[in-house]
């Protein structure tokens, strides 16, 4: 089925030339995009269907730095503090909820390996992740009624709206001069001397600087630049369920199955935690498998026997891209010049959306960057 | 003006549920809705927004307004469940009330 | 231990799904028929095996004559489980279904669709009112509890408007007023229809008979109705609107709405297969070949939730998708037989462009005020939902994730149409373009105990990627 959207005139420019060209308009294009902006770079946004129509606009909506790779975790920091600030960034609300991000030990060994973690990132300098004894967890945690050995927390994480704060991000964009052509696929990318060019149905964009934030479909393009990305197409699935009376403030995992849950402000409770349905991009269908899902309504209710009274009343999933080692592509092509890399999160790319965007942006016009991006370098696949 | 009640054409075997507290005579083979519309009870739920009382719609099933809390579950549809004798229905008050 | 695979899955015991099930099993396949009723007929022969007398004589033939499909099905042999409720159907025609309380899932080869029409929203001032209901919603107090309203005011256009008038007529307790609201004109209009509609005369003389006999009971009726609002606090106590030049206040405490039914879009939208924007009919269809399999492979239609034809042509669509997928399944099957239903089925439809148009929804139910409630789930307003589309929202998926738009229950059933239309009328463009929610498993709220103890069935691969 083919989705197609009426241009509007605040949408549509007739500019094709510009400083910095993005493909993918979920929050990583559109974060980009604004940072880059605000450098006062002239930019152009390509999205294939419709602003934060992928994995940008139906993850659960998770702000995590908890848990997260040790290369993530300044990036992941970084994004963070504008997290905090992104009411004023965005002249919107967005949704954005500060609460604590809690995984759960339930055994002596779980724990252990949390609090070698805790060691490791205070050695690294951060001290955003704390070890919470049972005691403390059940404090957060009335609701939860297994015993655990205590519990991995990052107390001012929090949660967000991942439609509503993508479409903010894109709103805040094209108010500060960013042209967005959606519905629009770039079928060819060439590069003539200095300046690349993206040719699509609406005609040829050029700009000396070209961004790739395509999600899922990021990996394909790099391959037909030469460039070895061996992406995966993935398919999360979440639940949302009936509302129920107020129980739960924080967003809450597990170390030892997976797990991500948590209660919005309107009652409802979010279920993720990773088990994945069926997928093919080439067609944008994500489909919910009930036959691996229902385990997560199995850990839910097990652990919060609250949720025995919830009803699912609606799952979803999206097309998710991911690497082989669950770490982002970021940073600059081996091969090209002119050309970048924002894509591959792997199922945790919301929260870094608004840091990795002002980091790369910065790469982008100054040539360099504070934050240390070789982790995530395409240069790691190649053969 | 209290609006009046519906009229039945015709009458089967009686059964008996509780409805807030009152006993409510109904035909066997009706659903909980059509039974609670014939003994003159039009409001069955509080919205979960704003609070409104919310009754029978569609009475097909399609609507979920006629949410009811039947033997302690909650968000059940009235118009798509069948009396049964000695069933406990209770009203349904804004999202639903979770027994602690 | 293998997955055992329907030949074909039937979703809906009403009369398309019936007649499908007995030709499907008369011609060798074996049949699933799964239904959230209790007992067979759908809701235009709900309750048809236990109606009674009295029931019977106040319904009228055309409804007793479910009877003997009711009984062909149930001799058929097929598997018939009712109280079954399909949440979700996957690409692979696997159905996930619940059953007494239990969740389960059955392999088919081919899945029909026969889910029938849903009401057309009918959104206006004080619709959300206790009291307030369908004129479906009345004819089903009627046939499945035996129950008439006596103060009833009946609002809106449409056969089942008239049917159910005289209905009650027949159960002697007629409406307090029937409010049409068919703008001026319309009879113009459908006046080039006639002439086709003649082939299917019998029809246009049941209906001007119908039309006669409530006229003979003094029922008031106001005609090219406008500003309807439905009056009261916490109940509905009044209906007023304008008409004849003059504006009117009918006391009642039972409104009850109708502008035509549209069809049930949950189960072909969730396998996302293609729909186009019927102008005539006003609604979305599925795009269906002339087997009536939809773009989703192995997901056929039959009925009413193919474009709205009624009860004959549901039961002889039905027939016919069984009869193609028995003969691709390499069954005999007559081709006679065949050609003669699609000649009835064409003739049968002969009506339809005449009521159409006669009755196609009023402006004013199509464009409400921005004060209306919209979603009736979630609680948004026409204005609200305007207003998002003015800042940008291109569409109902956008609306919905802003505003939770069909993120209730019903999940659109009873919206979805209402604010597909609101966004095209908004963005200046064809519902075509504008289009409709996504709609995603399980199709009703399920219990998070009972997903827990989902029973999969054996010999499923864990995980399929493309």
């Amino acid at each position: 089925m083919t989705f197609e959207i009426a241009a509007s005139p605040a949408r549509v420019a007739p500019e094709m030339s510009a400083d910095l060209l993005i493909i993918g308009g979920g929050i990583h294009g559109c974060s980009a995009a604004l940072h880059a902006a605000k450098r006062g770079m002239k930019v152009i946004v390509i999205e294939k269907d419709s602003v934060a129509r992928h994995s940008s606009g139906v993850n659960a909506g998770g702000v995590r730095r908890l848990g997260r790779h040790y290369a993530e975790v300044p990036l992941s920091q970084h994004s963070m503090q504008i997290w905090y600030k992104l009411g004023e960034l965005l002249d919107d609300d967005t949704g954005f909820q500060v609460a604590p991000q809690i995984r759960i030990a339930e055994t002596e060994e779980e724990l252990s390996g949390l609090r070698q973690r805790v060691s490791d990132l205070n050695d690294m300098g951060f001290t955003h992740e704390v070890i919470l004894s049972p005691e403390e967890v059940r404090g957060y945690l009335p609701a939860l009624t297994v015993p655990v050995a205590g519990a991995l927390a990052s107390l001012r994480d929090g949660y967000a709206q991942p439609f509503w704060t993508t479409f903010a991000f894109y709103q805040k964009a094209a108010k500060i001069g960013v042209c967005f052509y959606e519905g629009c696929s770039v079928e060819k990318i060439h590069r003539a001397g200095k300046i690349w060019q993206a040719i699509t149905p609406e005609g040829i964009f050029r700009a000396p600087k070209l961004l790739v934030a395509a999600g899922a479909w990021s990996g394909r393009i790099a391959e037909t630049l030469g460039e070895r990305a061996p992406e995966e197409a993935i398919a999360p699935m979440m639940i949302v369920t009936s509302r129920l009376p107020p129980f739960c403030d924080a967003v809450v995992g597990a170390a030892g199955r997976p797990l991500s849950f948590k209660q919005m402000p309107n009652g409802t409770v979010v279920i993720g935690g990773g088990r994945r349905g069926r997928v093919d991009p080439g067609s944008n269908k994500s489909e919910i498998l009930f036959n691996q899902l229902y385990k997560s309504a199995g850990t839910v209710t097990e652990l919060f026997p609250i949720m025995r009274q919830a009803s699912a009343v609606r799952t979803w999933s999206g097309v998710e891209g991911r690497m082989p080692d669950d770490i982002p592509v970021l940073g600059p092509s081996a091969r090209h010049e002119g050309l970048y890399y924002e894509f591959g999160f792997s199922a945790h790319g919301f929260q870094m959306g608004p840091g990795v965007g002002d980091i790369m942006a910065e790469l982008i016009a100054t040539g360099t960057t504070w934050a240390p991006l070789e982790p995530f370098s395409i240069s790691r696949f190649l053969a | 003006m209290a609006p009046s009640n519906p009229r039945r054409i015709d009458q089967g075997r009686v059964v008996t549920f509780s409805f807030e507290g009152q006993t409510v005579r109904a035909c066997e083979g009706e659903s909980v809705a059509a039974a609670l519309t014939a003994a003159g009870i039009r409001d069955f739920r509080n919205s979960i927004v704003s609070g409104q009382p919310r009754g029978i719609y569609c009475m097909m099933g399609a609507c979920f307004d006629c949410l009811v809390e039947i033997d302690g579950v909650p968000n059940r549809q009235a118009c798509m469940t069948e009396v049964q004798e000695g069933m406990f229905v209770r009203r349904q008050a804004g999202a639903v009330e979770v027994k602690a | 231990m293998n997955t055992e695979i329907v030949d074909l899955l039937i979703v809906g015991a009403g009369p398309a799904g019936m007649a499908a099930a007995v030709e499907a099993a008369k011609a060798g396949l074996s049949v699933a028929v799964l239904d959230e009723q209790p007992r067979p007929g759908g809701q235009i022969y709900r309750n048809v095996e236990t109606a009674g007398a009295t029931r019977d004589k106040v319904l009228g033939p055309e409804y007793v004559a479910g009877r003997s499909l009711a009984d062909s099905f149930r001799q058929s042999g097929v598997r018939y489980m009712p109280g079954a409720l399909v949440w979700n159907i996957g690409t692979d025609m696997m159905v996930d279904y619940s059953l007494g309380g239990h969740s389960s899932q059955i392999q088919a080869a081919n899945v029909l669709a026969a889910t029938g029409a849903l009401e057309r929203p009918v959104p206006m001032p004080g619709w959300t009112l206790p009291g307030v209901t369908t004129v479906g919603a009345l004819q089903i107090l009627l046939k499945s509890a035996g129950l008439v309203q006596p103060d009833a005011v009946l609002v809106g256009s449409g056969p089942l408007l008239w049917l159910v008038a005289q209905q009650m007529v027949a159960a002697g307790m007629p409406p307090k007023a029937i409010v049409e609201n068919t703008p001026r004109g319309r009879v113009l209009e459908a006046l080039k229809y006639v002439p086709r509609a003649l082939r299917a005369r019998s029809y246009l003389l049941k209906g001007l008979a119908m039309i006669r006999r409530v006229r003979r009971a003094g029922v008031p009726i106001y005609r090219h109705a406008t500003a309807l609002r439905v009056e009261g606090k916490d109940r509905a106590e009044a209906l007023r609107f304008r008409a004849g030049g003059k504006l009117h206040r009918i006391e009642s405490g039972n409104i009850a709405l109708h502008q035509g039914v549209i069809p049930n879009q949950q189960i072909t939208r969730l396998l996302r297969a293609e729909h186009f924007w019927d102008e005539a009919q006003k609604c979305f269809r599925p795009k269906l070949d002339d087997d009536g399999q939809s773009t989703a492979k192995g997901l056929y239609v039959a009925g009413d939730g193919g474009g709205i034809t009624g009860a004959a042509s549901a039961a002889l669509e039905g027939r016919l998708v069984a009869l193609g997928i028995a003969g691709r399944m390499g069954h005999p099957v007559a081709a006679d037989r065949i050609a003669r239903l699609r000649v009835v089925l064409a003739r049968d439809a002969a009506v339809r462009p005449l009521l159409e148009t006669l009755y196609a929804p009023a402006p004013e139910i199509l464009s409400p005020a921005d004060d209306v409630t919209i979603c009736r789930c979630e609680e948004i307003t026409a204005g609200t939902i305007r207003e998002t589309v003015r800042l940008g929202a291109p569409g109902p998926n956008q609306v919905k994730s802003l505003l939770r738009t069909g993120m209730g229950p019903c999940q659109g059933r009873v919206c979805g149409l209402a604010v597909s239309c609101l966004i095209a009328e908004t963005r200046k463009q064809s519902p075509q373009v504008t289009d409709y929610y996504r709609i995603r498993p399980p199709l009703k709220p399920l219990p998070l105990t009972e997903l827990a103890a989902f029973e999969p069935a054996p010999d499923t691969p864990e995980v399929i990627e493309k």
